[in-house]
C-alpha cells in the first residue's frame, strides 16, 4: 500500500529506485498475461527516481507522493509523452502540456508514472476489447474481460504490477473495472477533479477518478487532484475535506439507503448475495437501512447513451488530421477528403457507431425527439436522487449487475454490453460521486463489487464508509496468481 | 411593373480588437502583422483535452455594446456549440451562442437610428451575440485556384460579437448609414478599431417583397456592403424582369469579381446541431455589474450630439457629422478648448474645417486623424491667424495638406510668402482691371446681383486667394455701382 511504502521511504528502508526497478521487473514478468499497458516509460521513471533518491537524502522536500510509481489511465495528457486514447488516430501525438490532476500528482508531489494504461478507444466500453492495441486480460483469470473503459488502470493495480492509478470514468469507466479486478475506484462529484488535459468523451458526464488497492490510497489521492482548477470553469470552489483524516471516524448512526431497482431483474445471484452480506457487516457496524425506490432507473441507459454519444459526435470532431495524428493523404488532394481517410482509418467500430448515432440525434428534427427528452429524463433522475438524499447519507447497491464476463462474450452484442452500465451511469447523469470496493468473489472465483453513491461534494462520506467496509473484509490483502495463462 | 420594396437585413461580426487576450485563452489577442501561429496554445488550437474558460473582459465589452445599442441583457445566458467540419475550425465546432432549443443570444432587441434624409428611422435589432472567431485561412490567389490553403491560427478563438437586425432596411444607402451609426457607437464603447482590416464582416439577407431571399456571404469590409447589395437587388430584379423565379440560397461575395456567386440552395443548408457548451458553465450576471458597465459607459454620438448643439451652437446638422467619428469630435473639443477666447464663431469655423478640408484629406488619404501629425494647436493657431486677418480663408485651405504633416501655420506664411493683401489701394486696382476685362459678367450683374460672386473670383484667383474677401467685396460693390452710372 502507499502508506506503507512512504514510511519505508522516510525510514530510509527502502529508496525509490528500488521500489520503481521492482516496478518495471514485476511489469515485465506479468504484462504478456495482463497487457494493462500501451506504453512504458522505464527510462524517464528511473532517471526521476534517482533526482527524487538524491534530493531526499539532501533532506530536501520531495511532495506528498515519495516517487511512488502510478499508472495512468491513455487519455489523460502527460506533457510529452504519448497520449493516443489507444485509438489509431492518435498514434504519434505528444501532447505539450500536463492534464492538471498530472500537474498535481507528477510535478507537485513527485508521483512517477510508469507507463499508461490500456483501455477501450475513446473509453467507450466497458471491456477494454475496444483497443487499437488489443484487450487487457482480467488479472484474476485471463478468460475475462477486466472491465472498461480503464480496464488497463484496473488490471494494473489488480496485479500488483502498481499500486496506484487514474482512470476516468464517463458511464462507469473507473467503477466497472475496479469491481472487475477486485480493486477500489472513486468516480469523483461532477467538478469535484479538473477535467483540463482530459481528453473529453462526454463532458458533462466524466471525471478522472483514482483506482487503488485500498479506500485509503485512493483518498490520498483525491486529497492531491481535488479542488477548483482556473483552467477548467465547470470545477467548482468547494472546500476539499480532509479525507484521510476522516477514514477512522465511527459511522455509527448513518443512514444508507438501499434502491430496490438495482437489486432487482438481471441482477446475478451471487452479485446479490455478496453485497446483502456486506449490508449485513455494515449493520454490525451500527449503521441504520432504509429500502428506498429510485423509479427512473430504466430510463438511465437510454439516457445515458444520447447524452454520451451526442457529446462525443461533437468533441471528437477535432480530429480531423490536420494538427495532429496524421494519416498520410495522397498529394494533392481536397482537405475533405482528408477529413474521410483519417477519420474513416483512425476511428475503430465503436467510436464511429457513437459519433454517427450522436450525430444524427442533434440533427435538426430530431433534437426535441432525442436530446432535449434525454435532458428532461436526466432532470428526473436528478430528483430522484435528490429525494433519497433527504433520507439517507448514502445509497448502496451493486457496482456491475454481474462479474467480468468472458472476452469476446459480448462484442458483437452491443446493446448487451450497454446495459452492463445500468447500476453505474445513473450516477454520472446526476453528477454524484460513488466508489466500488471489492466485497467478495463469485462461483468462478471472480470479484464482485460494492457501490456506495453519495451527495454532492460528500466524497468523505463514501470513502468513510468504504474503508470501514474494507477493513471488515480484508479482501485487500489477496492478490491473484498471474502467469497460468488458461486461454 | 411597380417597383418592389426591397428588404435588407444584416448580420455583422466585429471582433473585440481592444481586448487584450482572446475569448477562452490568454493568448493575445493582436495578431495582425504577427507570425503566424505565433500566438496559439493547446485551447485555441483546439488540442485534444484542453478547455475553455470564459474572459470576462469580452463580457464586459458585449454588455456595454448591449446598452449602448438599447438591448435588454439575458441576465443568464450559457454558449452553444456550432458543429462543422472545415479547416479554419480546428475543434470541429465553433463555440458560440443559439437563441433556440433553450439557449438565450447575449441581449435580445435593441435599436440604432439613423437619418434617411432628414428624417429619422428606427431600425430595430433582433440580437447580439458573443462568438468566437475561426482561424485566418491563405490562398495565392482566389480559392478556387490557389494550389495550397494556408491555416494561420492567431486569429482562432478571438472574440467576436454578432449583431443582427431585423429586416428593416430599405436600401443600399439606409444599409449604409446603419453601419456607419453601428461604427460609430462600437468607436465610442471603446471595444473595438473597426479600422483595422479584417475586424469586421458582414452576411446581408437581401430580398424583394413577395419573393424568396438570399443570404450573401463573406462581405469584408462595411465599405463593400453597400456595393455587394445594389449587386444582388439589380441580380433579383433581373431574375424576375426575364420572368423567371428566385429561389431561396446562400450566396458568396467575391470583391475581387465584384458579383455574388451561389453556394447552396435551401434544401442543402447546412446542419449545425447546435447543442450546449458544457465545458462552459451558466453565466450570470449580477445586476450590479450591469449598472457597473452603464455607470462607465462613456457618452454616445447621439447624447454628445445634443451636448455640441449646446454648448458650441452647432447647428443640429454639423454637429451630427462631427460626432460620428470619434477621433474628429474629440479633436473638435480639444481645439476648441484649446483658447478660451473663441466664441460661437469660431467653435463653426473649427466644426467646418473639421467636416470639410480636413475630412476630404482624410478620406482621400484613407486614414484617419490619430494618424495624421495634425495636432488641435496647430488648427487653433490657424483659426486665429485668420481671424487677426493675417491670411484669408483660401490661403488657409492651401495649408492644409502641409499641417497634415504637421507643418505650423506661422511657418506657412513665411515659407510660401502668402498672405492677406487688406491694403485698399491695392485691390482697387485689382477690381477695376477685374471690371473692365469681364464687360459680359458686368452686364449680367445688372440683372443677377448674385453675378457679383464670380467677378470677385476672378479678384480671387488673380491674387491667389491672397485678398481679404470682405474688403474685395465691398469695393467691388462699390466700383460696380459707379460704373453702371
Amino acid at each position: 500500500m502507499a502508506y506503507e511504502l512512504i514510511e519505508k521511504i522516510r525510514n530510509n528502508e527502502l529508496k525509490i529506485e528500488d521500489i520503481i526497478v521492482h516496478t518495471f521487473s514485476k511489469i515485465e514478468e506479468t504484462e504478456d498475461n495482463l497487457h494493462s499497458f500501451v506504453h512504458l516509460s522505464k527510462e524517464k521513471a528511473l532517471n526521476k527516481a534517482q533526482i527524487l533518491d538524491k534530493k531526499y537524502a539532501k533532506g530536501e522536500s520531495i511532495g506528498k507522493l515519495y516517487g511512488l510509481p502510478i499508472a495512468i489511465k491513455d487519455c489523460i495528457c502527460v506533457k510529452n509523452s504519448p497520449t493516443t486514447c489507444c485509438s489509431k488516430i492518435l498514434k504519434g501525438y505528444h501532447p505539450p502540456y500536463n492534464a492538471t490532476v498530472v500537474e498535481r500528482l507528477l510535478e507537485q508531489n513527485n508521483a512517477i508514472c510508469v507507463g499508461r494504461t490500456n483501455m477501450d478507444e475513446f473509453a467507450m466500453g466497458s471491456s477494454t476489447e475496444n483497443s487499437c492495441y488489443g484487450p487487457t486480460y482480467n488479472p484474476w483469470d485471463n478468460k475475462y474481460v477486466p472491465g472498461g473503459s480503464s480496464g488497463g488502470s484496473g488490471a494494473a493495480v489488480a496485479s500488483g504490477q502498481v499500486i496506484l492509478s487514474l482512470g476516468s470514468d464517463t458511464g462507469g469507466s473507473v467503477r466497472c473495472p475496479a469491481a472487475y479486478c477486485g480493486v477500489v475506484g472513486l468516480k469523483p462529484t461532477y467538478g469535484r477533479n479538473s477535467r483540463y488535459g482530459l481528453v473529453s468523451y462526454a463532458n458533462s458526464l466524466e471525471q478522472i477518478g483514482p483506482i487503488t488497492r485500498c479506500v485509503k490510497d485512493n483518498a490520498l489521492l483525491m486529497e492531491i487532484m481535488a479542488g477548483k482548477d482556473p483552467l477548467d470553469s465547470t470545477s467548482a470552489v468547494v472546500t476539499v475535506d480532509n479525507y484521510i483524516a476522516h477514514l477512522e471516524d465511527s459511522i455509527k448512526g448513518k443512514t444508507v439507503a438501499i434502491p430496490k431497482e438495482y437489486f432487482g431483474e438481471g441482477i446475478n445471484i451471487s452479485v446479490k448475495q455478496k453485497v446483502n452480506d456486506a449490508i449485513e457487516i455494515l449493520k454490525d457496524l451500527n449503521i441504520k437501512t432504509i429500502d428506498v425506490s429510485l423509479p427512473h432507473l430504466e430510463y438511465t441507459i437510454p439516457t445515458y447513451y444520447l447524452l454520451a454519444m451526442s457529446e462525443a459526435s461533437s468533441n471528437l470532431e477535432r480530429f480531423d488530421g490536420l494538427l495532429y495524428g496524421k494519416i498520410t493523404p495522397e498529394q494533392k488532394t481536397n482537405v475533405f477528403k482528408v477529413f474521410k481517410k483519417t477519420r474513416g482509418e483512425g476511428f475503430g467500430t465503436e467510436v464511429k457507431r457513437r459519433i454517427i448515432l450522436g450525430t444524427y440525434a442533434l440533427s435538426a428534427g430530431y433534437y426535441d425527439m432525442f436530446y432535449m427528452k434525454a435532458l428532461k429524463v436526466r432532470t428526473l433522475i436528478k430528483n430522484d436522487f435528490q429525494k433519497v438524499f433527504k433520507k439517507a447519507d448514502v445509497i448502496v447497491c451493486p457496482t456491475m449487475p454481474t462479474t467480468a464476463f468472458k472476452i469476446g462474450e459480448l462484442i458483437d452484442d452491443p446493446l448487451q454490453m450497454y446495459l452492463m452500465d445500468i447500476l453505474t451511469c445513473p450516477v454520472n447523469i446526476a453528477g454524484l460521486p460513488a466508489i466500488s470496493i471489492p466485497c467478495g468473489f463469485d462461483e468462478k472465483k471472480l470479484p464482485i463489487g460494492f457501490q456506495i453513491i453519495g451527495n454532492y461534494w460528500e466524497e468523505q462520506i463514501i470513502l468513510n464508509i468504504a474503508y470501514q467496509l474494507e477493513q471488515q473484509l480484508q479482501l485487500y490483502k489477496k492478490l491473484p496468481e498471474i502467469g497460468k495463462r488458461r486461454r | 411593373m411597380s417597383e418592389l420594396e426591397i428588404i435588407i437585413g444584416l448580420e455583422v461580426h466585429i471582433q473585440l480588437t481592444n481586448l487584450e487576450t482572446k475569448l477562452f485563452c490568454r493568448c493575445g489577442n493582436h495578431y495582425r502583422g504577427k507570425e503566424p501561429n505565433s500566438l496559439v496554445c493547446p485551447i485555441c488550437l483546439g488540442y485534444p483535452g484542453s478547455l475553455p474558460v470564459l474572459n470576462r473582459k469580452a463580457v464586459e465589452f458585449a454588455t456595454r455594446l448591449a446598452l449602448a445599442l438599447n438591448c435588454e441583457i439575458n441576465e443568464e445566458f450559457f454558449f452553444f456549440r456550432k458543429n462543422y467540419f472545415y479547416p479554419d475550425l480546428p475543434k470541429g465546432f465553433q463555440i458560440s451562442q443559439y437563441n433556440k432549443a433553450g439557449g438565450k443570444a447575449f441581449a435580445d432587441g435593441g435599436y440604432i437610428e439613423i437619418k434617411i434624409g432628414s428624417q429619422p428611422k428606427k431600425i430595430s435589432l433582433n440580437r447580439i451575440h458573443l462568438e468566437e472567431d475561426p482561424a485566418r485561412m491563405i490562398h495565392q490567389g482566389s480559392i478556387a485556384s490557389s494550389p495550397y490553403s494556408l491555416v494561420d491560427y492567431n486569429r482562432s478563438g478571438v472574440a467576436l460579437i454578432e449583431i443582427v437586425s431585423e429586416p428593416d432596411l430599405r436600401s443600399p444607402e439606409e444599409a449604409r448609414e446603419y453601419l456607419n451609426q453601428l461604427k460609430s457607437i462600437i468607436q465610442y464603447t471603446g471595444i473595438a478599431d473597426l479600422d483595422l482590416e479584417g475586424s469586421c464582416r458582414v452576411d446581408a439577407n437581401v430580398s424583394l417583397k413577395g419573393h424568396p431571399r438570399s443570404e450573401v456571404k463573406n462581405i469584408t469590409s462595411f465599405k463593400e456592403v453597400e456595393r455587394a447589395l445594389k449587386w444582388e437587388i439589380q441580380r433579383h430584379k433581373n431574375v424576375l424582369k426575364r420572368g423567371k423565379e428566385l429561389v431561396q440560397e446562400t450566396r458568396h461575395w467575391d470583391d475581387t469579381r465584384r458579383l455574388t456567386i451561389s453556394l447552396r440552395t435551401k434544401e442543402f443548408e447546412k446542419d449545425y446541431r447546435y447543442f450546449p457548451e458544457e465545458d462552459l458553465v451558466p453565466i450570470v450576471l449580477e445586476q450590479s455589474f450591469i449598472q457597473q458597465v452603464k455607470d462607465d459607459l462613456p457618452e454616445m454620438p447621439t447624447e454628445r450630439k445634443k451636448r455640441f448643439q449646446k454648448d458650441y451652437d452647432l447647428p443640429e446638422f454639423n454637429a451630427e457629422i462631427l460626432v460620428i467619428d470619434k477621433n474628429i469630435a474629440d479633436f473638435f473639443e480639444e481645439t476648441v478648448n484649446s483658447n478660451d477666447d473663441f466664441t460661437s464663431a469660431d467653435f463653426n469655423q473649427i466644426c467646418n474645417w473639421l467636416m470639410g478640408d480636413i475630412s476630404r484629406w482624410l478620406n482621400e488619404n484613407n486614414t484617419n486623424i490619430t494618424q495624421t501629425q495634425l495636432t488641435p494647436e496647430l488648427l487653433s493657431e490657424l483659426v486665429i491667424l485668420i481671424n487677426q486677418g493675417k491670411i484669408t480663408g483660401k490661403i488657409a485651405k492651401t495649408f492644409i495638406d502641409a499641417m497634415m504633416s504637421g507643418e505650423s501655420p506661422k511657418k506657412l506664411i513665411k515659407k510660401t510668402g502668402k498672405q492677406r493683401i487688406s491694403d485698399e489701394k491695392v485691390i482697387r486696382k485689382i477690381v477695376k482691371e477685374v471690371i473692365e476685362n469681364n464687360q459680359d459678367i458686368v452686364k449680367d450683374y445688372i440683372r443677377n446681383p448674385k453675378a457679383i460672386q464670380a467677378l470677385i473670383g476672378k479678384c480671387m484667383a488673380k491674387t491667389k486667394g491672397q485678398a481679404d474677401p470682405k474688403i474685395t467685396r465691398d469695393i467691388m460693390k462699390e466700383e460696380l455701382e459707379k460704373s453702371l452710372q
